[in-house]
């Protein structure tokens, strides 16, 4: 039996073990720090934000905003995170459309859609992603230069200086102020428009307004409302002009990323109860009826947290695209170390910032996971 | 109760799948044809116009050819040994076949014990390890920094899973501590490690610790890579052998104890066993990915497989034919996922079967 005794020597060994862990923790960081700081002494770095104000003096290939080789880093580390979130967001958003293609492609009962939604997951699932991205980007870089390039309708232009296409010749404050009204309008309809499908109609038809009425607005007087790439001497003018990395590294994410979520929607319509679907058909709705009223509203609650999952790999997986030179966070990140040497403080931001999106992201799925829970299921 | 369907045979069968209606009938077709479409110009350009040999090479700059495999002829012993010397060959590929038997092993359930699987890896693992390395069994000593190819990329794969399996379970057994402090610090450091990508966890070790870390207690920049990777595997495994606890129901701990067994006994004799079993499907899914992350480790300077292809068509003559070079990388690549993620199928099938 055990005595009191007993229990108090118990007590007494896991509180022993519970301080030495502590301490190691404790020891572990305290002697890095300390080490550092002799090291990088050593090395004439001081340590400290204050390089943040100081210019780079290097450029990259890729940036949203405004950007000179005179930037302070804290600009161009800026630079770097929109760059991680808008090819991030941006292939989550096509890998996703596709993904959901792939796997209701996978569910049907066609024999054509099942084998080649199929091949695709076994092609581009099973290689590395690294190895597609640099293979796409090898393919880019060796198409014609710009007066030999591959044109689609004379409207789009494909060359090793990367691919041009049409667009609206709006100031790009104006584009951002688009895309955030449209946002905003997605998350009003979701929460008042009532039924999923109604909400998706007014988002469309909203976003849809919105480019028009500001393409009307906001298109300078001396320009056409939509900017046409064309070839003046040795390079294009006009137009928008998507960089190889960009491109590649898009390409390459979103083809991978969505053969995961091939996969998820797969099992996700897969414990959908055969019955829901045959009730359906004899209640003499149609394939697509019983897919998108039936089956899809039922799956998507299995299908919603491994989604988020992948949309969190997704957002990681955009750091790959150092090996292609697309200036992501990473890169900027590791560039800035080889040029300041600030290495703890470089680190400490890279970090910090994907622990900050990975959480918002997290938040974003539990907040979608509580609004499709079935009423009276699981917890 | 029901009555069995009626037989039909091979035609009907067919004729259901893919000619239901008009519509499935045409989609049908039409992605059957694009599909013998891509068949035929893969088999054109790879293997009908194809040169073969590296003799023919110059047969490559005409028009009419195809793939050039006349580049991996000419140099596959770089891709698939890098920078090892090339007399020495011969004990890479014996090393990287000690892994591959590991592996293929380990999926044989009469090794499922836990003394046979660790003593299975450790015997491969020391065997690559004596072979590439050398300088114990009195030959030329090789050292880490001139291996690569796809030795190299057998050796980062089994040395983290090796190292990262047991420190998994010592982490997912400290996450279902009772000692709270324990608990912490264990969820913590999952949580942690898996918001970050690997490639900033593999950066660190490289580039920070160095910084950190007493010059004594560096070492190789390969075993900084190895660890900081085991420790990415450790952090996803040990959510893995969570959920298999999570599977298991708790009289199974009571019954333990109503035996006499202490707690590691109950643990180990009728705890872990299941755990395993309820996680095997899972564990296998990530030490795919795992083989299939090992790639990014180009970024951080090691001479991988991905490393060496570039190397490959990256000098002299070579430099037009990326693509061919790209193909039996990705091939290589591809046939060790789809073999490994098949068995998992497998293994999955038969755990659903066991059930019933």
């Amino acid at each position: 039996m055990l005595g009191w005794r007993d229990f108090h020597r118990m007590r007494a060994r896991e509180i022993a073990i519970q301080v030495g862990l502590v301490l190691l923790v404790l020891f572990i960081v305290i002697g890095s720090v300390r080490s550092a700081q002799v090291n990088l002494a050593a090395l004439g770095i001081t340590s400290g934000y204050s390089f943040l104000d100081r210019a780079t003096g290097w450029s990259y290939s890729f940036s949203l905003l405004e950007r000179s080789i005179d930037d302070p880093y804290a600009r161009t580390l800026l630079i770097g995170f929109l760059n991680t979130i808008f090819v991030g967001s941006t292939s989550i958003a096509l890998a996703t459309i596709l993904g959901f293609a792939i796997g209701t492609m996978r569910d049907s009962r066609n024999l054509g859609l099942q084998v080649i939604s199929s091949i695709y997951i076994q092609i581009f699932r099973n290689i590395p992603l690294i190895l597609q991205v640099v293979f796409l980007y090898a393919l880019l870089i060796h198409f014609p230069g710009p007066r030999q390039a591959h044109s689609i309708a004379d409207a789009i232009f494909m060359s090793n200086r990367g691919i041009m296409v049409p667009v609206l010749s709006m100031p790009l404050g104006v584009v951002a102020g688009v895309v955030l009204g449209s946002v905003l309008l997605g998350i009003g309809s979701a929460r008042h428009a009532g039924s999923a499908r109604r909400a998706l109609a007014v988002w469309l038809a909203g976003t849809a307004a919105l480019f028009v009425a500001a393409a009307f607005l906001f298109t300078p007087e001396s320009q056409n409302m939509v900017s046409y790439p064309e070839l003046k001497g040795l390079r294009f003018v006009g137009g928008l002009s998507l960089s190889v990395e960009l491109v590649a590294m898009i390409v390459g994410v979103v083809l991978y990323g969505a053969a995961y979520i091939g996969e998820v929607v797969r099992g996700g319509l897969a414990e959908v109860p055969k019955g829901l679907r045959e009730a359906g058909e004899s209640l003499g709705l149609g394939t697509f009826a019983v897919w998108w009223t039936i089956r899809m509203p039922m799956a998507l609650r299995s299908i919603i947290p491994p989604l988020g999952n992948q949309w969190i790999f997704i957002m990681k997986a955009t750091t790959v695209g150092v090996a292609i030179g697309f200036s992501d966070l990473f890169y900027i990140v590791s560039t800035s170390i080889t040029q300041s040497g600030q290495t703890l403080e470089l680190i400490a931001i890279l970090m910090g910032a994907f622990l900050l999106v990975n959480f918002a992201l997290a938040q974003a799925v539990n907040w979608l996971n509580a609004r499709l829970a079935l009423k009276g299921y699981g917890a | 109760m029901s009555a069995a369907p009626p037989a039909i045979g091979a035609f009907e069968r067919l004729q259901r799948r893919a000619f239901r209606t008009p519509l499935d009938g045409l989609v049908t077709l039409v992605f059957v044809a694009f599909l013998a479409w891509l068949a035929w110009q893969a088999v054109d350009w790879g293997v009908l116009r194809a040169v073969w040999r590296a003799e023919d090479a110059a047969l490559c700059r005409e028009a009419a050819a195809g793939a050039c495999w006349s580049i991996i002829d000419a140099r596959h012993r770089l891709i698939l040994f890098g920078l090892y010397p090339f007399d020495e060959h011969w004990r890479s590929t014996s090393a990287a076949v000690a892994i591959i038997a590991t592996v293929v092993l380990s999926c044989i359930p009469w090794f499922w014990t836990a003394r046979r699987l660790v003593s299975l890896w450790i015997a491969g693992f020391a065997t690559y390890y004596l072979l590439m390395d050398g300088s114990l069994l009195g030959m030329a000593q090789v050292t880490t920094d001139k291996w690569g190819g796809l030795s190299l990329v057998l050796f980062l794969f089994s040395s983290v899973v090796l190292i990262g399996m047991p420190t998994g379970l010592g982490l997912a057994l400290m996450r279902r501590s009772r000692l709270p402090m324990v608990r912490l610090v264990a969820s913590l450091l999952i949580d942690f490690i898996r918001s970050l990508p690997l490639l900033t966890t593999l950066f660190t070790a490289a580039v920070v610790v160095p910084i950190l870390l007493p010059d004594w207690l560096q070492g190789d920049k390969i075993w900084r890579i190895i660890i900081a990777f085991s420790l990415f595997f450790a952090c996803y495994q040990a959510e893995v052998f969570r959920g298999g606890f999570q599977a298991i129901p708790s009289g199974q701990f009571e019954a333990g104890m109503a035996l006499g067994l202490g707690k590691w006994q109950s643990l180990s004799l009728i705890i872990l066993p299941q755990v395993f079993r309820h996680a095997l499907p899972a564990t296998i899914n990530m030490v795919v990915v795992t083989f299939k992350e090992t790639a990014v480790v180009i970024i951080i300077g090691l001479f991988d497989l991905l490393a060496s292809a570039q190397a490959a068509f990256g000098t002299g003559d070579w430099v037009a034919y990326y693509m061919e070079t790209y193909v039996f990388v990705a091939l290589i690549y591809w046939a060790f996922i789809t073999s490994l993620g098949r068995y998992g199928e497998f293994v999955k099938d038969r755990m659903k079967q066991d059930e019933h």
